[in-house]
């Protein structure tokens, strides 16, 4: 790995690439108005053709144009519910992330070291980590005695499974000759597990991390939209960003509905870049290769 | 670092290993019998995949012998009724590609041992690490990961770090195997100079007849599976050695002295087919 420095160069293009994307997204989304013009009528001879029979491209000309997404945008900038939307599901992911990591790290290195733990253990979660955490969410519904609780249930699962395998996989892949190493300079059972294992295990433990965050997004917007909301704290904004998306399409908002997709864009991205310099504060000598 | 003269006599006798992992047993070892005197440097020389790392396993308490014996200083390490030895201290293992713990910093890999002992304080260890760092020529580095340095570098710190064991027996596995033909020449001189100001007895795997009789007072050419010594040959050629030894005339003899012996092996090993390792 690299050590990341300061790129403009790198940040220029990036900063080109996302204006490229918003101009051809604006003019697709604003093709009502110009393919009526005259100039472009072999466009829509050619999309007849094809049996299009809208006035329009297809697909992105039912979009909302970014400039009509960043008015919608503004409108909600300075509306507490939008933020308590934020808060919402910022507040779900977090929660079962950490206790995914809580729960699953201690759990996978259990799994990693006892063939007892392992012998119990594994079938049980190989059995349960092929369903789907959408699935548990009419299950948890009924199991937890509120719905918060069943959205953070769904929102652990993923992510507990993801550590869990990741932490597995990072400790038996150890060389044997660090243990071999550890064991011959005397180290007992315990020290080997704390400063062989563990510190072994680390570099798998962030990737895994960075992986389950990821997932906890995707899990937690779709667990809003389906429980309709969540808690009721706040009125209908009690339901985080996904029920926000889901909202304004009950409400026939679709500019909103593109703000709440981009917002969850952001909020992910940031969850992840959080939790990137972490993992390189906690593994300082992947940093330095 | 006091020497005596019974510190780190390994005894090899008659030892058997047989591996049997799905019932074709396969004999690795064949009644292989060794004497390595107190503070000398023994060469073990054979192709490829011949079982010289199974002999070090052994000793090292790695693996199981399937029977004959082993000591170190009169005291049985393994033997057929107790087939595999503990780990310790005295006899310390440079990997041949290398083991270096690589989440820790350069000098708290060379503090380790004494620390997990229980001999030495961090403090202690870190100071003592830090002296004997300086000692072989490796400053520096001691801040920096292994990950950071070069791997003749990373194969110095390691022998230090063995070292700060104050081990009887330095058991190494090929150590400069991986390493260019320029950074091995500096490696043996460093190797010899750390030897001459410790004195401890050395166990040293290779594949490289020249790095054998250079480094070694004895150099034991083993045979291709079944491994046991078809030649064990002393080098008198006098220590303290240094890089124009290689040119002299008596080395070029025991050479041409060995080098047939080894040839053999090492076409029977080619023509067995027996994988790397």
């Amino acid at each position: 790995m690299a050590a990341r420095k300061f790129d403009s160069k790198a940040l220029a293009k990036g900063v080109f690439s996302i204006l490229v994307f918003l101009v051809l997204w604006e003019i697709g989304s604003r093709s009502k108005q110009w393919i009526a013009l005259d100039a472009f009528s072999w466009l829509r001879d050619m999309l007849e053709a094809f049996g299009f029979r809208s006035k329009y491209l297809p697909w992105i000309g039912a979009i909302p144009a970014p400039s009509a997404v960043l008015v919608a945008w503004k409108d909600v900038l300075f509306d507490a519910g939008y933020w308590h939307s934020w808060y919402m599901s910022g507040a779900r992911v977090f929660g079962g992330f950490i206790a995914a990591m809580l729960v699953g790290i201690p759990f996978g290195l259990a799994l990693a070291v006892s063939r007892t733990v392992h012998g119990i253990g594994f079938p049980v979660f190989e059995l349960l980590r092929p369903i789907p955490p959408l699935a548990w969410v009419p299950a948890s519904i009924i199991f937890w005695p509120t719905q918060e609780l069943s959205i953070a249930f769904v929102t652990f699962l993923d992510a507990f499974y993801t550590v869990v395998i990741n932490v597995v996989g990072g400790a038996k892949s150890i060389d044997v000759r660090f243990f071999q190493a550890a064991q011959s300079m005397g180290s007992s059972k315990a020290d080997i597990f704390r400063r062989v294992i563990l510190p072994g295990t680390l570099p798998s433990i962030v990737v895994g991390s960075a992986v389950g965050m990821g997932i906890t997004w995707e899990v937690v917007v779709a667990a809003e939209m389906i429980s309709g909301g969540g808690s009721q704290v706040g009125g209908t904004s009690g339901g985080g960003l996904g029920f926000f998306i889901w909202n304004s399409y009950v409400g026939g908002s679709y500019e909103q509905i593109v703000v709440g997709m981009i917002s969850i864009g952001i909020a992910g991205y940031i969850s992840s870049e959080l939790l990137r310099h972490f993992g390189k504060y906690l593994t300082p000598w992947l940093r330095l290769r | 670092m006091a020497t005596t003269e019974t510190r780190g006599a390994i005894r090899i006798e008659d030892v058997v290993k047989i591996y049997d992992p799905d019932g074709a047993a396969v004999m690795a070892v064949d009644h292989c019998s060794l004497d390595i005197a107190a503070g000398e440097i023994c060469m073990i020389v054979g192709p490829s995949g011949c079982g010289k790392t199974t002999l070090l396993n052994a000793i090292a308490g790695f693996h199981e012998i399937t029977s004959g014996r082993i000591t170190l200083d009169g005291e049985v390490l393994c033997s057929t009724d107790r087939p595999k030895s503990r780990p310790g201290s005295d006899r310390v293992v440079v990997f041949q590609n290398g083991a270096l713990f690589p989440w820790k910093t350069n000098l708290d890999n060379v503090a380790f041992g004494p620390i997990m002992q229980g001999k030495l304080s961090k403090a202690e260890a870190r100071e003592k690490a830090l002296s004997m760092m300086a000692d072989a020529g490796l400053n520096g580095v001691e801040h920096n990961y292994p990950g950071e340095v070069s791997s003749g570098v990373r194969r110095r710190i390691e022998i230090v770090r063995a070292l700060m064991n104050d081990p009887k027996v330095l058991l190494l596995d090929e150590p400069y195997r991986a390493l260019d033909s320029l950074t091995k020449s500096v490696m043996h001189e460093a190797l010899l100079e750390i030897y001459y100001r410790n004195k401890v007895t050395i166990f040293f795997i290779t594949h490289d007849l020249e790095e054998a009789i250079f480094l070694g007072h004895k150099v034991a050419i083993m045979t291709s599976r079944p491994c046991k010594p078809k030649k064990v040959l002393t080098v008198d050629i006098p220590h303290p050695r240094d890089y124009g030894v290689l040119t002299s005339k008596r080395f070029r003899e025991l050479i041409e002295e060995t080098n047939e012996a080894v040839h053999e092996e090492a076409v029977k090993a080619f023509q067995s087919g027996e994988k790397e390792g």
